[in-house]
């Protein structure tokens, strides 16, 4: 399949324009791009946990979706598609129906690490021929930046702020992709909206898989990581570039960096940058050694299981 | 009568997995619990034999269990599940979002206490927590009942004018783990009788993409949702009726909102539901025998509540006695069905007294000699003409 | 399916769908975010060589293309996030206050 832009632009948009989310949102670069993965000819079933995305893209009466769309509740986005899948499987056994169905749900890192980890679990490890999309901005932005699994160890959050006796979040954040392969599905990657080509390349993949597939996309929030709204793409860059967010994928069990990166920026070139973090450049410069230390400890980690 | 009975012996479990069996539903997702585990096992093997077309998600959790079967009804087929207590109480947040969606989700809820202490025995504490979540409710007092019920309920939630999911409720171990002997229709009778599901909406309709569970905001339309589900419960009122009605002309069982014995020259009465309706019914037929003025009312529509219908015929009576299998804990308020009849007799000029007994919390029997000594009570309360205690705790060490 | 929402304020509760389903996909399309713009990203023509970079990275759908040809930016959408004109290899979009384009 192709991933051209001549040839991706020709294909529908399934997240129409009069959305609500923020201007430079992260999240719909994420879904638009993960879409222009996807196969002609297929009908398409969303899935969205509670979230930003959820509450902005489906405000009663209108929808922003030209697909059919599920929103169920918060913790259950896995286990409410397994239902919609099986439900098509059933049909199709029966002969009851003759187009072609893909499903795919997309979760912030809050309805996925989180609240959403346990269906997210059972419906991997049931197989369901689903595709679940975690647009992965590090925090409960929804409800106004909380921590969560995602966010990383220094994090200024609502919930893991800092002062005279906190340097922001306390704890690493979990690797949720890794815990994903451990499923040992057919597919999982991690990708980034800034690096758009390989992430449409990872969709294509996601989509051919004949099983569960997991995507965790970086999809920055300047709301929630304070940085002006135009440099979104830039930051998803910039967490590559310096190893924080490490572009892979495992394919049948094969791990495979799809992004080498020669020369790894320093983390203060990511850090700097954002709001989030600039109460460690004032008060804690031992917490960005350890972020350091964190990047270098994971990336090498990385680097062995992809045999580089 | 064109259908074919066989008469078994079942227990209640296997007499509802039957009729899940006759109904075929495309979609089960289920998760075991004690003690509605072997509904679970029985239909599972059903599938592993190839007895029924129905696709079966073994899922994690009951949470993922209700959202799985959302999921599964909203893509325009049948879809069931089942559960107990803790299991229900797990499902909470998505009762009300299947009655929300107006999704004919069926579920049969075999009733047991909620913890804690835990305890794995009857009482209604759990379908009485969601009472409020806009499912209908029917209770069932044998396997014949239960298994009577959850073809009806299909039918119930399925009609165009209600489009709201059902729980069949059925006592934890009285009557999901006792042998008893009940008629089975045959298949073609039962599918002829469920027909087929004409969904308002699904999801894997490709000439109308659907979006489902849309986000509602402060200058929205919540409002408006919610009244349409209280139509669709007021609708249920008449629904049940025809369904029971028709019920009983096809396969000689008919049912209504509820049942009686006695009422037409009753001058108290006694209101109970589930499998303590049997003991409470041997006492009122002797005490009748020997002239005494009772009857009983089995309710079997819990929601929708047929409060006019109840009052209709508790007008003028001297005095009611309510027996309820769990408590509301709201501070000697009594049981919900209690609570519930008394605000049902509010408005009626010739009230009768009311007494509640609580009994049968986490499984405690009730024995025929607690059925008198409660009968025993309410003529005492007629005769005086007031209530000495208005709830009673029945059995109770005390 | 096309559904009439104008008038929707002054429906009455039974003429709603069942739930709060859509069945008109896509619809938001009726509900112009345009109005949130500060900055409107201008694209100037002959420095554009169609590289489609803009239409990548654009969150709210509002590069119009037809075939694999950008034909405009739909302000009806387009909130003014300047992604497009951060991203763009070529420089060829510049923000301007809005305020002033319109005047």
């Amino acid at each position: 399949m192709s991933t051209k832009l001549k040839d991706l632009v020709k294909k529908p948009q399934i997240l129409s324009g009069g959305h609500r989310l923020c201007a430079g949102c992260g999240a719909p670069i994420a879904v638009r791009q993960v879409l222009m993965g996807m196969p002609d000819d297929i009908q398409l079933v969303v899935a969205c946990p509670t979230g930003c995305l959820e509450v902005s893209t489906t405000i009663y009466p209108y929808t922003s979706w030209n697909c059919s769309y599920i929103h169920c509740a918060f913790e259950n986005a896995a286990a409410t598609l397994s239902g919609v899948e099986t439900a098509y499987r059933s049909l199709k056994e029966q002969d009851k129906l003759k187009e072609d169905y893909r499903f795919i749900a997309f979760g912030g890192d809050g309805g996925t690490y989180d609240i959403g980890f346990q269906a997210l679990s059972g419906a991997l490890e049931r197989g369901h021929r689903l595709i679940y999309v975690c647009y992965n901005n590090e925090a409960y932005m929804n409800t106004g930046i909380q921590r969560s699994g995602a966010t990383i160890m220094g994090t200024w959050t609502t919930t893991s702020p800092h002062g005279d006796n906190s340097f922001g979040k306390k704890e690493n954040q979990k690797n949720m992709t890794a815990i994903a392969a451990a499923h040992n599905i057919p597919y999982v990657a991690q990708a980034s909206i800034s690096h758009w080509k390989d992430l449409v390349r990872k969709a294509q993949k996601a989509f051919a898989a004949d099983g569960p597939a997991f995507l965790n996309v970086l999809s920055p929030c300047h709301r929630g990581w304070r940085f002006p709204m135009e440099k979104t793409v830039e930051m998803a860059k910039l967490a590559v570039q310096t190893c924080m967010w490490p572009l892979y994928e495992v394919e049948q069990g094969k791990w495979n960096l799809t992004t080498k990166v020669r020369d790894k920026k320093p983390i203060e070139e990511y850090l700097k940058p954002q709001g989030r973090f600039g109460h460690l450049f004032k008060s804690s410069p031992e917490v960005i050694a350890a972020i350091q230390d964190n990047v270098d400890r994971e990336w090498e980690k990385l680097l062995r299981l992809c045999g580089e | 009568m064109n259908s074919l009975i066989k008469t078994a012996a079942l227990v209640g479990t296997d007499a509802v997995a039957e009729a899940m069996r006759q109904i075929n539903p495309d979609v089960v997702a289920a998760y075991p619990i004690t003690p509605q585990t072997a509904i679970v096992e029985t239909f599972s093997q059903m599938v592993a034999d190839g007895l029924v077309k129905t696709q079966m998600i073994a899922v994690e959790s009951e949470h993922s269990a209700m959202s799985a079967t959302i999921g599964a009804a909203s893509s325009g087929i049948r879809a069931m599940t089942c559960t107990s207590s803790q299991g229900l109480a797990l499902m909470w947040e998505l009762l009300y979002i299947a009655s929300g969606l107006r999704l004919p989700i069926v579920m049969p809820n075999v009733n047991r206490s909620l913890s804690a202490p835990i305890n794995i025995h009857c009482d209604h504490g759990d379908s009485m927590g969601a009472r409020d979540s806009g499912w209908i409710q029917l209770f069932s007092e044998n396997a014949q009942e239960a298994y009577d019920n959850t073809i009806q309920a299909i039918r119930i939630a399925e009609h165009p004018d209600i489009q709201l999911p059902v729980m069949v409720l059925m006592d934890g171990f009285i009557i999901s783990h006792s042998i008893d002997r009940l008629d089975l229709q045959d298949d073609t009778s039962v599918q002829k009788f469920i027909g087929s599901r004409n969904p308002a909406y699904s999801l894997l309709d490709s000439q109308n993409p659907t979006s489902v569970g849309t986000f509602d905001s402060l200058y929205g339309y919540f409002f408006e949702f919610k009244r349409q589900q209280e139509e669709g419960m007021i609708n249920a009122l008449n629904v049940i009726q025809e369904v029971g009605n028709e019920f009983g002309t096809l396969f000689g069982r008919s049912y209504g909102l509820f049942e009686t014995v006695g009422m037409e020259d009753a001058e108290y009465a006694v209101i109970a539901t589930g499998s303590a309706a049997g003991t409470i019914r041997m006492e009122v037929e002797h005490l009748r025998s020997s002239g005494v003025p009772i009857g009983m009312i089995k309710l079997r529509s819990f929601r929708p509540f047929p409060a006019k219908q109840l009052a209709e015929l508790l007008s003028g009576l001297k005095a009611v006695a309510v027996f309820d299998r769990s408590d509301t804990f709201a501070g000697h308020m009594g049981g919900p069905i209690f609570i519930e009849l008394r605000s049902s007799l509010y408005d009626l000029e010739k009230k009768p007294l009311t007494i509640n007994y609580v009994y049968g919390l986490g499984g405690r029997d009730l024995s025929e000699k607690l059925v008198k000594k409660a009968a025993g009570e309410l003529m005492e309360t007629a005769q005086n003409g007031f209530v000495r205690q208005t709830v009673n705790y029945l059995g109770l060490r005390e | 399916m096309t559904w009439d929402i104008t008038e929707i304020q002054k429906w009455d509760w039974k003429k709603h769908p069942f739930g709060g389903t859509i069945k008109d996909p896509g619809n938001s399309r009726k509900f112009k975010t345009g109005g949130w713009r500060a900055f409107r990203p201008v694209r100037d023509e002959n420095k554009c060589t169609q590289c489609l970079i803009c239409y990548v990275f654009c969150p709210d759908s509002a590069i119009k293309t037809k075939d694999d040809k950008i034909i405009e930016i739909d302000y009806s959408f387009c909130k003014g996030c300047g992604i497009c004109a951060q991203e763009c290899p070529l420089d060829a979009i510049r923000m301007c206050d809005e305020t002033k384009e319109q005047s």
